[in-house]
């Protein structure tokens, strides 16, 4: 298992979702993926891309003008 | 046993797409839903943009469609692909620069790739026989199913009663008396059919997800081929048409200016890549400059910047200008006068 980010910034919806499910694609089930975006959009594009392929949110946390978005993969 | 046979829907996220995988998972049909980004979708982030629209929803319409359905979603990225279906479309474009018709075939040909390479059956549509002018016609939608290579693999379920059968419904892995034969422009039976399957949220009717079918988008892209001599562009041009103002007050360049708050702070994202102007003495938009300019052309800029600003009716305004080397200058001028901006300018 292992943990890796994905810098999504500046990336307008959908392109955090599609970079996430891309990199996501390559990941093993128990990895974790943090993906960075400034996209307020993506607030809700990647919990609902997570909950249709069947991945885990673990956190989300907002600094500034940027999201955190931490998503456990799962045998979706 | 029977064998689960396995369908691959277009999501759109619009309400047809929405009918037509439901009508399909209701038979015992595995669906999951393929939507592809064009950089021309209209989605979540013009909203996500504009401050103004804050308010409106910001859900992805083809993933919202997906949960409701409870299907995978796969979002495919197509941007590069798609440029020559928008700059050499074989069948022309519709009333504006919507190539509908090479758009659907060249989306249904990727999605055979993708039954192809993931070991499904068959394609869904939620095409419906006349409700468009160019790309859902009965001629046009035999052309649709050749011309993608799909030919029989192609169900489009809510007006597959007026289209010969496809394999699906040939080898009975569909019935087809459970199909529909929707014909014509109105939304009614479609409406009728969400009642009935108990959908009363869904998203616009069909037509005005892409930028391309809507005039003012399709003059700015006309022009940005124009000015550049070459019909070409890039996702950073395409995301910029959706943004702004946009004024070309000479032939060499134009003005993108941010309306409100959110749109300059989407724009002060590109302030690396554009010469670009922002008030100092009042409060005003970032204004980006694509195209080249000479000394009295960031004068002019400067002073349809200060018009923007809250010093439209002073004096003076002071506007700053950041050049692509780095250095800077200030000048100090008088905003130009309404009258003095012709219509024409404006894209």
């Amino acid at each position: 298992m292992s943990h890796y980010e994905l810098d999504a910034r500046r990336l307008l919806c959908p392109m955090p979702v599609i970079r996430t499910q891309e990199k996501a694609a390559k990941l093993k089930p128990g990895d974790t993926l943090a993906v960075i975006c400034t996209d307020p959009g993506a607030i809700h594009d990647i919990p609902a891309w997570c909950r249709v392929n069947g991945h885990e949110i673990i956190s989300i946390r907002e600094q500034q003008d940027e999201l955190r978005i931490n998503v456990l993969i799962c045998d979706g | 046993m029977t064998k689960t046979r396995k369908a691959a829907a277009l999501i759109s996220g619009g309400l047809d797409s929405l009918l037509a995988a439901k009508v399909i998972l209701d038979q015992g049909i595995h669906v999951e839903g393929l939507n592809f980004f064009t950089g021309f979708c209209v989605e979540g982030h013009t909203h996500a943009i504009r401050k103004k629209d804050k308010a409106k929803p910001k859900r992805n319409n083809a993933l919202w469609v997906a949960e409701q359905l409870g299907v995978k979603l796969h979002i495919i990225d197509i941007i590069e692909e798609y440029k020559d279906i928008v700059i050499n479309p074989k069948h022309g474009y519709g009333a504006n620069l919507n190539p509908c018709l090479d758009c659907k075939i060249f989306m249904v040909r990727k999605a055979k790739e993708w039954i192809e390479k993931n070991g499904f059956d068959f394609i869904i549509t939620g095409e419906v026989l006349g409700q468009r002018p160019k790309s859902q016609r009965k001629d046009t939608m035999a052309i649709i199913a050749k011309e993608s290579g799909a030919n029989e693999l192609l169900l489009r379920p809510l007006c597959a009663k007026n289209l010969p059968p496809s394999k699906a419904e040939l080898e009975g892995w569909v019935e087809r008396e459970k199909l529909y034969g929707f014909e014509g422009r109105t939304r009614k039976p479609q409406m009728a059919l969400a009642a009935e399957l108990g959908f009363d949220d869904y998203a616009q009717p069909a037509g005005g997800c892409c930028f391309l079918t809507d005039k003012q988008y399709s003059q700015k892209l006309a022009d940005l081929w124009k000015a550049s001599g070459s019909r070409r562009y890039e996702l950073d041009d395409i995301m910029l048409l959706k943004v702004g103002r946009h004024l070309r007050p000479r032939p060499h360049f134009k003005l993108i200016i941010g309306r409100e708050d959110g749109e300059n702070r989407f724009l002060h994202g590109y302030r690396k890549q554009y010469t670009h102007l922002f008030t100092v003495s009042h409060k005003g938009p970032l204004v980006l400059i694509d195209g080249d300019t000479a000394a009295e052309d960031l004068d002019l800029a400067a002073q349809i910047t200060a018009r923007f600003s809250q010093g439209r009716n002073a004096d003076r305004v002071e506007v700053e200008i950041q050049l692509l080397d780095g250095s800077s200058q200030t000048l100090s001028v008088r905003p130009i006068a309404a009258e003095a901006m012709p219509g024409d300018w404006y894209l």
